[in-house]
């Protein structure tokens, strides 16, 4: 095994405490017994307690859980409905600017995409609130998990669906019991992004939120503008929390099932 | 039938919720402000003579008699570029190492990049907030260690802004030079090194034009997002960070110009356009050249 060299070694050091001290230290401030955000004076988690008493935060959070649990099902529902029409779809008319329409969304600045949604919603005198919300966030996050499912669905053996078509399944079927069952993975990561997506959006929401829904990063950004506060210290680190064993079970799950398909595969091997 | 559904749905979904929408922006960008809810004169409802006869470019034309919105244009394009350039430093050193690494560490190498990502990216700038402040946790840091006898204000300067950026698209940079560099055949590099070449001149004559394909990768997908950016200068920018994003926020929220906001998005979106079809070529080329 060859070792890293010293430049290189210095280099991930440096990059990794880059990329990772500042939400350490965020994490740690979350504890601190004085209200100055700057001072240490002692541990305490006074600050998680007081977070769980404001209203105002456990409402904008239950809003924005609401939000990013419809629009990444919707999403993924219809980023995978187009997906499967990019890549199976074969030629139809306006081809071209369904294929734009998925990949613009992922470069246009969100102040553009948020601006033009509002407008749309006041142009048609749709109410500001949870559904204006649910549908821009759908709008883009099903964008992402169409490139997600589209990348899988490209290298994906063909041969399997026309054998179930073969052997009598309609499309729907071939669909249901061949295809979903293999591009699985994507489509589930496709909603885990769609959900983060939903959950982080600060300027789509700001444009497309009414006064009767307000979404957490929402309520963060007014408190954060007004500068650091304890608080939003112990909300960021729960965030955190839960976004980190999030992403580390996931892998470990899905290294797991990799795990145990080598060892399916090995045994198929040998029993040839 | 089965197929229509299946191609109708997102379709009608995307041109319904992207495509009029920013059909909308661009008629509200032609039309007068007024004090009014919305605050906007409607150009379309009374026919299409009357229509072409109502559009008006003083919008464009106010934007470029104002000295504010060419200056926010030219600096959101310098900062861009910039913090481009600087999370090109920060991010290649990083790949290099992450794709010399042993077989086995790649993976975590790789999750830990990725880990920041999803977390929240309001969180991930707010905590530099802290760190950056007047009696911040840098400012601590250095006053103890010595080397500054006044804190330095770097909060709410573009230095701050800067360091935001690069902080946050750090990850877009690192995973496409990483790709790059990870299919790279070593043997070329050991070719290189015996004929003669130093292994600067092996790393700057092979290592680096291999991995080009992921230098331009990595720089569009910071430099085209960072170029609207908005939650980055508005928490760590100053007043005099200018950036076309948050300008587009104020006139909006702030003196609810509509017209000129949606001008603003117009102009925006035209400069955003040659980035974004260099991009697109960039990638087409590089999916032909594995095929």
């Amino acid at each position: 095994m060859k070792r890293l060299s010293w430049f290189n070694t210095t280099s991930l050091t440096l990059g990794f405490a880059f990329l990772y001290l500042p939400m350490i230290i965020l994490v740690i401030y979350s504890f601190n017994e004085s209200k100055l955000v700057t001072v240490w004076a002692g541990f305490s988690t006074k600050w998680y307690g007081e977070l769980l008493q404001n209203e105002a935060f456990l409402d904008a959070a239950w809003v924005t859980l609401k939000v990013a649990v419809l629009s990444s099902t919707l999403a993924t529902v219809l980023g995978t409905m187009a997906a499967y029409v990019l890549v199976r779809g074969g030629r139809f008319m306006g081809r071209t600017v369904f294929s734009g329409m998925i990949y613009a969304p992922l470069v246009m600045p969100e102040v553009i995409t948020g601006l033009s949604l509002l407008l749309l919603f006041i142009g048609i005198g749709l109410d500001r609130g949870v559904l204006t919300i649910v549908l821009a966030h759908t709008t883009f996050a099903m964008c992402y998990v169409s490139v997600v499912v589209s990348s899988r669905l490209l290298t994906f053996d063909r041969s399997l669906e026309e054998a179930a078509l073969d052997l009598g399944c309609t499309g729907f079927e071939a669909f249901r019991l061949v295809t979903l069952p293999i591009i699985a993975p994507a489509v589930i990561s496709g909603w885990l992004l769609a959900f983060t997506l939903s959950l982080d959006d600060l300027v789509i929401a700001s444009f497309t939120a009414g006064p009767s829904a307000t979404t957490l990063p929402i309520k963060i950004f007014s408190a954060v503008r007004l500068g650091v506060s304890p608080e939003i210290n112990a909300l960021s680190t729960l965030m955190i929390a839960i976004v980190t064993f999030g992403v580390i079970s996931a892998s470990l799950v899905s290294k797991r099932n990799s795990l145990r398909q080598q060892r399916d595969e090995q045994a198929a091997a040998r029993a040839e | 039938m089965q197929r229509l559904i299946l191609i109708a749905v997102p379709y009608t979904w995307l041109l319904a919720l992207f495509l009029v929408p920013f059909l909308i922006v661009f008629k509200i960008s032609l039309s007068d402000v007024e004090l009014a809810i919305p605050p906007y004169t409607p150009t379309l409802s009374d026919g299409i003579v009357p229509f072409f006869k109502a559009l008006d470019f003083e919008n464009f034309a106010f934007l470029a008699s104002d000295d504010l919105y060419w200056k926010a244009y030219l600096s959101s394009l310098r900062i861009a570029l910039i913090s481009t350039f600087l999370t090109l430093l920060v991010g290649y050193p990083m790949a290099y190492a992450m794709a010399r690494a042993p077989e086995e560490w790649r993976p975590t190498l790789m999750m830990l990049v990725i880990l920041p990502f999803w977390t929240s990216f309001l969180i991930r700038v707010y905590a530099w907030m802290g760190i950056l402040s007047q009696e911040g946790f840098l400012n601590q840091f250095l006053l103890w260690t010595g080397l500054i006898s006044e804190p330095l204000t770097i909060l709410n300067t573009t230095t701050a802004v800067y360091i935001g950026i690069v902080y946050t698209y750090l990850p877009f940079m690192i995973l496409p030079i990483f790709a790059a560099l990870d299919r790279l055949d070593g043997s070329l590099i050991e070719a290189a090194e015996d004929l003669g070449c130093s292994r600067f001149q092996a790393f700057w004559l092979v290592t680096i034009p291999l991995s080009k394909n992921g230098i331009v990768a990595g720089s569009f997908l910071v430099f085209i997002p960072a170029l609207g950016e908005f939650v980055i200068p508005s928490l760590l920018g100053g007043s005099g960070t200018l950036m076309i994003g948050k300008v587009l926020w104020e006139e909006f929220f702030n003196n609810r110009d509509w017209p000129v906001a949606s001008a603003v998005a117009v102009i925006l979106l035209l400069i955003l356009i040659i980035p974004i079809v260099l991009f697109q070529r960039n990638q087409q080329r590089q999916a032909e050249a594995e095929q």
